[in-house]
């Protein structure tokens, strides 16, 4: 059992829970995640930690309400407990000193890729971040990204806040404008990692993105969350979940997140019928 | 004991199980045995020649006193009887379920060489049933407390059989466990049809009632490393017990299709989080009209019978060799058998082939004829040119096998495995490369058995115990 010890509302869909978890607050590394599980009947999610606290001895995660999980999780309130907390699992991003780096969040995507931006800071590279959002409500860790970067580009799919357009738009326009990345690191929505992959592939820029598979156990044991990489079937949670965007099989990766899409539309639909009639 | 000479005692036929009819069964995830009744257990009992070298309890990798406890059975003192099994096996309604007795036990069993053996699984299961649902249940004598500690890596057979055996010993003992439940595979691989998960609960509860400490959610090599536990957190030593928990694919194209499940994912979502009553529970497992299982062993077997009872129609059951070779417990096969699984041997899947949304429409196979002998003594299959067929299915699961969990030794340098990726011990022992450190069970065998498992657990024990009384 694992205390949820503050939270903090982001926006009206995405929650960031500091969460009572102190080994994995000493041992976790930027790019690893945990698996959570709710409740006796919960499933058990991968989500990544934005941050971690030694002395207190907790991780926080951020999650957006997308199916019941992570809708019952949003809706969470300090001092109640989630029923497993299991990390951290996968390999740490791999942070070195390589020049200019650009860091890419999209949507939810920001909070994993927050704590790896402050690495690539600490390890004294120049930081260029840019997040992206559908629209301002959903925009998140505008100020931590801030702070950690060098420079911040923000971009609103509909032009609700900052500047209209996508993340890939603001890349492009860096690289137009000469100031080529030494790496890229993408996180978000899977088409999202797919066009910034496409477009620094051009330029050969080396782009590292990290994968949200379905995932069950989280340690190397049920394979669900294989994806092709360069041609080799591999499995996120143990070799990943950061891969090279150039060689991930992004059309397999989409289509095996579509495995379970009828059951988790089912859950979402009962869960909210039962909170209305409740 | 009613007193009956040799003639009379063979002229008593092996009691049958009784079990829950296959048309029901196939709709309920429920135990398919109901376990003997006193009667039938006091009969089977009576069946038992006695030796005076009984050849079943050297066929037993723990060496139960076999006769011993089936004339306490003969004379109706059950609980008298479970006591004898603990001595030497401490998780018997386990064993008693899921040992492969035809190999061992009752491979051996004298009578057996003529008419049926004696029914000593299910004689181990009655007693061990008994003594639990009849609250007698009592907790043996522990030595008195040794100050040292022991972490104990993966909650499996092994795992429990260390600690059972450690903590009556009077030593302060930890099993870390990475999933939310503890058992491994008997929480997460065998099915609730074979292995209630009451039973293994409660076989948990005695351990923690002994003393054992179990701690779910730790993966050890990654919450913290080994070497951090047997410093920072004081272990004197430890035993890695993680299992062989890697599936093997068939390295075929289209096995990243959608419906083409590891035998483990399809297990795991269904023992362990319960997707059968999805969507009380939140874990979905995909259902299907035709579904093939690849794999001859004990887990093929638990994953088509399972695919049954999700209300499968065409439950095929593909396997390279034939029946004669098949790993799998007898009575799982003839369970199999009976509730309507289609068995298709000396067939290989050869690819997957997907519709136009990236799902599992079919797999093409080719018939396979036996040749020579391989190493492990069982005629080679050997692919028919040109014979290539296909077969309409909506889901695959892959059952061909595990490899070994490569956490621990990555996150400990100084363990050093074989090219399989098995941890190295020294020769009839479980001592590993590293001082302090012990292993067994499927990270040294490979996949294996419950039993073995426990066996091995049982030496290290009895190691681990040296070790830190030399120290």
């Amino acid at each position: 059992m694992n205390k949820i010890i503050r939270k903090k509302q982001l926006s009206q869909v995405i929650a960031q829970l500091e969460v009572h978890a102190p080994y994995i607050a000493k041992s976790q590394k930027p790019g690893q995640f945990v698996i959570i599980r709710i409740d006796d009947k919960g499933e058990r999610i991968p989500l990544t930690i934005a941050d971690a606290n030694r002395e207190e001895g907790t991780i926080t995660i951020i999650v957006q309400a997308i199916g019941k999980t992570t809708t019952k999780l949003n809706r969470m309130q300090e001092g109640e407990y989630l029923a497993d907390v299991v990390g951290p699992l996968g390999k740490p991003s791999h942070i070195q000193h390589v020049g200019r780096v650009v860091t890419i969040g999209g949507g939810v995507g920001t909070a994993i890729a927050w704590p790896t931006t402050r690495a690539f800071k600490e390890a004294k590279n120049e930081v260029i971040s840019i997040i992206g959002a559908r629209t301002k409500e959903l925009l998140i860790l505008e100020d931590e990204m801030k702070a950690v970067s060098d420079r911040l580009i923000v971009t609103t799919d509909d032009g609700s806040y900052a500047q209209k357009g996508f993340v890939t738009d603001a890349l492009k326009g860096l690289i137009e404008s000469n100031v080529i990345p030494n790496l890229v690191l993408a996180i978000g929505p899977v088409p999202m990692m797919k066009a910034v992959a496409d477009l620094t592939k051009q330029y050969a820029i080396p782009t590292v993105v990290s994968l949200n598979p379905i995932m069950l156990d989280g340690t190397g044991m049920c394979g669900v969350c294989r994806v092709s990489v360069g041609g080799k079937t591999m499995f996120a949670c143990v070799d990943g979940p950061e891969f090279d965007a150039h060689q991930v099989d992004f059309v397999g990766l989409m289509q095996r997140l579509k495995i379970y899409q009828k059951e988790e539309k089912l859950s979402l639909e009962l869960f909210k019928s039962y909170e209305r009639v409740n | 004991m009613a007193n009956l000479d040799k003639k009379e005692r063979l002229k008593i036929p092996r009691q049958k199980m009784p079990e829950q009819d296959p048309l029901v069964r196939i709709t309920n995830f429920e135990e398919v045995n109901f376990g003997y009744t006193p009667n039938m257990a006091m009969l089977e009992a009576q069946r038992c020649l006695f030796c005076p070298k009984p050849p079943c309890v050297a066929g037993c990798p723990v060496n139960i006193d076999i006769p011993g406890f089936i004339a306490l059975i003969a004379d109706g003192k059950f609980t008298e009887a479970a006591k004898k099994i603990k001595e030497t096996n401490s998780l018997p309604a386990i064993c008693g379920r899921v040992c492969p007795q035809e190999e061992q036990c009752e491979g051996v069993c004298v009578i057996g060489k003529k008419g049926s053996p004696v029914a000593i699984g299910h004689l181990e299961r009655f007693a061990a049933d008994w003594e639990r649902t009849h609250g007698e249940i009592t907790i043996p004598e522990k030595k008195p407390p040794t100050g040292k500690k022991v972490a104990i890596v993966g909650s499996g057979p092994a795992g429990l059989t260390v600690a059972s055996e450690l903590v009556q010993m009077g030593h302060s003992v930890t099993v870390f466990e990475a999933l939310h439940v503890p058992g491994g595979v008997l929480a997460y691989g065998i099915p609730e049809f074979r292995l209630p998960k009451s039973i293994l609960a409660s076989e948990i509860e005695y351990l923690k009632n002994l003393g054992v400490e179990i701690v779910t959610d730790f993966v050890v090599g990654k919450t913290a490393t080994l070497d951090q536990l047997l410093t920072e957190e004081g272990y004197d030593a430890a035993f890695i017990g993680t299992g062989a928990g890697l599936p093997i694919f068939l390295n075929i194209p289209g096995e990243n299709l959608n419906g083409v499940y590891s035998a483990n994912e399809y297990l795991t979502r269904t023992n362990l989080m319960k997707s059968y009553m999805f969507p009380e529970y939140d874990t979905p497992i995909a259902k299907a009209k035709n579904v093939a299982v690849f794999g001859g062993g004990n887990t093929a077997m638990d994953a088509v019978r399972t695919a049954k009872r999700f209300g499968t129609e065409h439950a095929y059951l593909i396997y390279r060799r034939s029946w004669d070779e098949m790993p799998a417990r007898l009575e799982e096969r003839h369970h199999a058998k009976e509730e309507g699984i289609e068995f298709m041997f000396l067939t290989a899947p050869t690819r997957f082939i997907g519709d136009e949304n990236g799902w599992v429409k079919g797999v093409e196979c080719i018939k396979m004829e036996l040749g020579e002998p391989d190493a492990s003594g069982r005629r080679r299959p050997i692919p028919v040119k040109g014979s290539e067929f296909v077969i309409d299915i909506e889901l695959a699961v892959i059952a061909v096998g595990n490899g070994s969990n490569p956490l621990i030794p990555l996150t400990t340098p100084d363990i050093q495995t074989n090219k399989w990726g098995n941890i190295i011990v020294k020769e009839k022992t479980t001592a590993t490369t590293k001082k302090g450190v012990f292993a067994g069970g499927d990270i040294v065998r490979g996949g294996a058995t419950v039993i073995l498992a426990m066996g091995d657990g049982k030496r290290a024990a009895k190691e681990i115990n040296d070790y830190l009384n030399s120290k």
